[in-house]
Formats: structure tokens, sequence, C-alpha cells
């Protein structure tokens, strides 16, 4: 255990960097996933071509392969954001593919009946997305968008070898530096993500039951 | 006629059949060409000096030996692409204790070791020795054995060559320092002189971004960095005094304590016999430096 306890104030900051990284690429994700949902259902043909071609690009290609080209691929053509944001780029792109398809399977689930009473009000696109679909869409799929934003605090997890010091960088450390230890200190990390995911599915669940779509 | 077509490519089958002998041929010249290069003792009919029951005895018998090494720090144990053995001093040393089984350098199983699995190779036994820039420390010889030291090298830094503002670990402060993640001197620069870490999984992709201009410094053992200044002296340069001291160990399983003194009988007659001098001068002693004096070795306890 003293591995732990005298580096608890490290572990404590490699969480908090992978916190950082949770919220800014997940806040992307979840900006971006969105309007690229929207353009998906949208009546303009090339805007569909746009969310079809994103999301296909995206969503099959693997996470560490969108990190090496945003590491090294952007920087030759003279982008250089820093390792954080080139990083938090990566994945938000990545699951903003996502989360968009989240978002259509939710407009897809609401009754037709909805989309056609707004228009016959002679409601515009936006505002039938904005005002009518989209509300009802987000309490759909709250249960998948906590799985996409489960999967993405696992997966900040590949920073470490990225120059961000986040959790799984101090167990690397902590594993060289307490070769006794080993299976303490991978079990205390494994806690520290653990205590994140369960916050996020506890306030998915919160939100579920506040915000329920009752037919 | 028919005669004659089924002899004309008798003929050609049998041309054929001897380029294909000749090929092998060569290629099989070739590999003990490669193996005489090394220029290693190996003991003749070893097995037989070492007792009954040693790891030393098996290892001798068998033949053959698994030794980790790391395959990114030019100088130190460095395997360039497309190529079948790594280079460096941790590799030529590897190649004096095989020698001193009986077993020559092409009987050599090298694996790859990474600073995070050392210990667990060894305690696995997916390798019987690690060389691999493997600084002795209390904590790692309570998990596996650490014969030595071989080689005592310090911390240092690698900038790039036109910056003036790093002179020393002093000037670190809020710098973005790049080494292997999970290492020892990235903490040592976190903790100590207030660097910003930034870790990548090898000390290649630190020099790139060094060069890159994403971080400021790399830092890790002198004898490493030296590898790298040598390849690129116009781009990159090492500053200031080495701040600490590691001392580089072979590791060898626990489960055979008798290895230590083997090992460390090994090394002291690779100091006599020059053995040591000449890995040297044939590695590291290449970017300009003399070798240094042989190391103390720590008794076995």
């Amino acid at each position: 255990m003293d591995a732990l306890t005298d580096n608890l104030d490290l572990i404590l900051k490699g969480f908090l960097e992978t916190l950082k990284l949770l919220l800014s690429s997940g806040l992307l994700a979840l900006a971006l996933g969105t309007l690229i949902g929207v353009f998906r259902l949208s009546p303009v043909p090339i805007l569909r071509g746009v969310a079809v071609a994103y999301v296909t690009i995206f969503r099959n290609t693997p996470l560490l392969v969108l990190i090496l080209l945003t590491y090294y691929g952007l920087p030759q053509l003279g982008i250089d954001f820093g390792f954080f944001w080139n990083i938090t780029l990566a994945m938000g792109f990545y699951t903003a593919s996502f989360v968009s398809e989240a978002i259509r399977s939710g407009v897809n689930g609401i009754p037709l009946g909805q989309a056609e009473a707004a228009r016959s009000i002679g409601m515009p696109f936006g505002m039938t997305m904005t005002q009518v679909l989209l509300p009802q869409a987000f309490r759909l799929v709250v249960p998948p968008l906590a799985s996409v934003f489960i999967a993405l605090t696992k997966n900040t997890s590949l920073a470490a070898g990225f120059g961000i010091a986040e959790a799984t960088f101090r167990l690397k450390g902590l594993l060289n530096d307490h070769a006794t230890e080993r299976v303490t200190i991978f079990v205390g990390i494994a806690i520290g993500y653990i205590i994140i995911v369960e916050l996020i599915s506890f306030g998915a669940h919160l939100f579920e039951r506040k915000y329920a779509v009752t037919r | 006629m028919k005669f004659t077509t089924t002899r004309s490519r008798r003929a050609r089958w049998a041309a054929v059949a001897a380029t294909a002998v000749l090929a092998l041929s060569a290629c099989g010249s070739a590999g003990e060409d490669s193996s005489g290069d090394d220029d290693v003792d190996v003991s003749s009919n070893a097995a037989s000096s070492f007792e009954d029951g040693t790891r030393m005895k098996e290892l001798a018998e068998a033949g053959t030996v698994k030794i980790g090494v790391k395959f990114d720090q030019p100088g130190v144990g460095f395997k360039a692409a497309g190529s079948k053995t790594p280079t460096g001093f941790d590799p030529e040393m590897g190649k004096v204790i095989a020698g001193k089984l009986g077993i020559s350098p092409d009987k050599i199983e090298w694996v790859e070791t990474i600073s995070d699995n050392r210990e667990p190779f060894l305690q696995k036994g997916t390798v019987d020795f690690v060389l691999a820039s493997y600084s002795i420390t209390d904590e790692r010889r309570q998990v596996v054995g650490q014969a030595g030291p071989y080689y005592v090298t310090g911390q240092s830094l690698l900038v790039a060559a036109d910056d003036d503002s790093i002179k020393g670990p002093e000037d670190l402060k809020g710098k973005k320092v790049c080494s292997v993640t999970g290492s020892t001197s990235i903490k040592t620069v976190e903790e100590e002189f207030g660097a910003q870490p930034a870790g990548f999984d090898t000390y290649s992709e630190c020099v790139e971004q060094l060069k890159n201009g994403s971080v400021d410094a790399v830092t890790t053992d002198g004898a490493i960095l030296l590898g790298y200044a040598a390849e690129a002296p116009d781009q990159l340069k090492v500053v200031g005094e080495p701040f600490s001291e590691e001392r580089y160990g072979i590791g060898y399983s626990k489960d055979s304590p008798e290895l230590c003194e083997f090992l460390n009988d090994t090394l002291t007659e690779s100091f006599d016999g020059g053995e040591w001098k000449k890995a040297f001068d044939a590695t590291l002693g290449k970017s300009g430096n003399e070798a240094p004096e042989t190391p103390t070795l720590d008794p076995c306890s």
C-alpha cells in the first residue's frame, strides 16, 4: 500500500489530467457529434453526404491511428496545437462519430408524427430539430451516450504514451519504481478509473429518471 | 529430336539445381562470417566446467540463451530496421556472457525488453538475462537478481543545438521535458527540478518531438543521449553535467542465485582481459568518449 499512499499526490494529479482530457474531448465530441447527427438527418443532400463520410472515416479508423496522425501528420503540415490539444482533437473527432450515430438513432426513435406535426404548422427544419426532435432525442439516447463516454474515459489512457501525464502515465511510473507492489498499484489505479466510470453511469441514471420520456 | 529436347531440359534443371545449391551454401558461409566477425571468446565444452544442477550448466547444455536488450537506444542497445541482431554496448556484453557459457553469438536469442517488462520477463523466464540499460536499485533487487554494475552513467539533458536557455537541470522549471513513460529520469526532472513531464513510449519518439520543437529537452542516461547527439550533431547537443548516478546491472532470475557469482566472475574477467574495453570502444566509444574506469562490482550476498 505504501506505493499508493506515498504517491497519492501524483496519482491525483494524474487523474486530474485524465478528467481534463475527458472533459475537453467529451465536450468537443458532444458538440461536433450533435452537429454531424443533424447533418445526417437534414434535407440537404450535401450535408447528408458530409455526415456519412465523416462517420465512415472516423468510426472505422482506430483511435491510435488518429492520434498518430495528429502527432506526426499535422505538425508536418505546420499545424501543431501542443500535446494536450492534439490528443483532444483526435479523441474528440473519433468519439463524435459515435455520438452522432447515437443522436441519429434517438431522433429515429421519435414517432414520425411529431416531425410531420411540426412541419404542418410551418416550422422550418432547424426549428423542428431544436424545438421538437433534439430535446426528445437527447433523453432517449442517454444510455448509449453514457456508454460512449465510458469508452472515451478508458480511451484517454492512450495519452500516456503521447506526452500527457495522466493516470496511466502515473501507473507506469509507479510500476517502474515499486517493483514489489505491482498488483497493489494496478488495483489502485483501476479503482480510480472505476470511480470515474461509475460517476458517469450514476449521472446518466439520474438524468434518465428525471427527464424520462413518457409515452 | 525428341531425345535432345529432353536432354536439354534435364540440363536446364541441373543448372537450376546447381544455382540453388550455390545460393544456399552462400547463405551458410555468410552466416559463419558474421559470427566470426564478432570476435568474442566462446569457451569450448563449457558445460563440463559448471556444477550439476546450476542454471549455468542448464544453459550451457541447452546451447542457447535468451537475452533481453533494448532495441531503441543507439550505442547502448539498438536494432536497425531490417537487421536481425541488435548492436550496442549491452548486446556486446551479452555476447561475452554467452561466450563464457560456451554459446556462440549466433545462438543467442535477442528479446526486446522495454523498461516496463524487464522484471516480469525475468520472473516468467521469457528471458534468461536482461542487459537493457537496467539501473541497479534496492527495490528491483527485491524481486530480481542484479549483478554488476558493468557500466556507470548519469542522467543528462539533450536539447536543440541552437537552444541556449537550458544549460543544466536547474533551468528546467516549467519546461517540457520528454522521456520514456514510467522511467526514473522523467520522475527526477519533475520532482526535483519542476519540469513538466512529457512521456512517450520510446526515446526515438522523444527525439522526434525535440526536433519538432514540441518539447524543450529529452532526458535519460547520458550514454543513450550521446548516441542520439552523435547521429544528428548539427540539430542536437548534450548539455551540463550528469545529475544522477545510474549503475547498469545484469538482471537474472532470483530462482537461480548461483548466477550472481558467475556473472561477477565473467565481468571481472572481461574487465581484466580487455573484452569490456573492446565492447565499449566498438559502441559507445564511437561518439568520441574514452572508456571510463572499470566499475567496482557489488558483492553477491
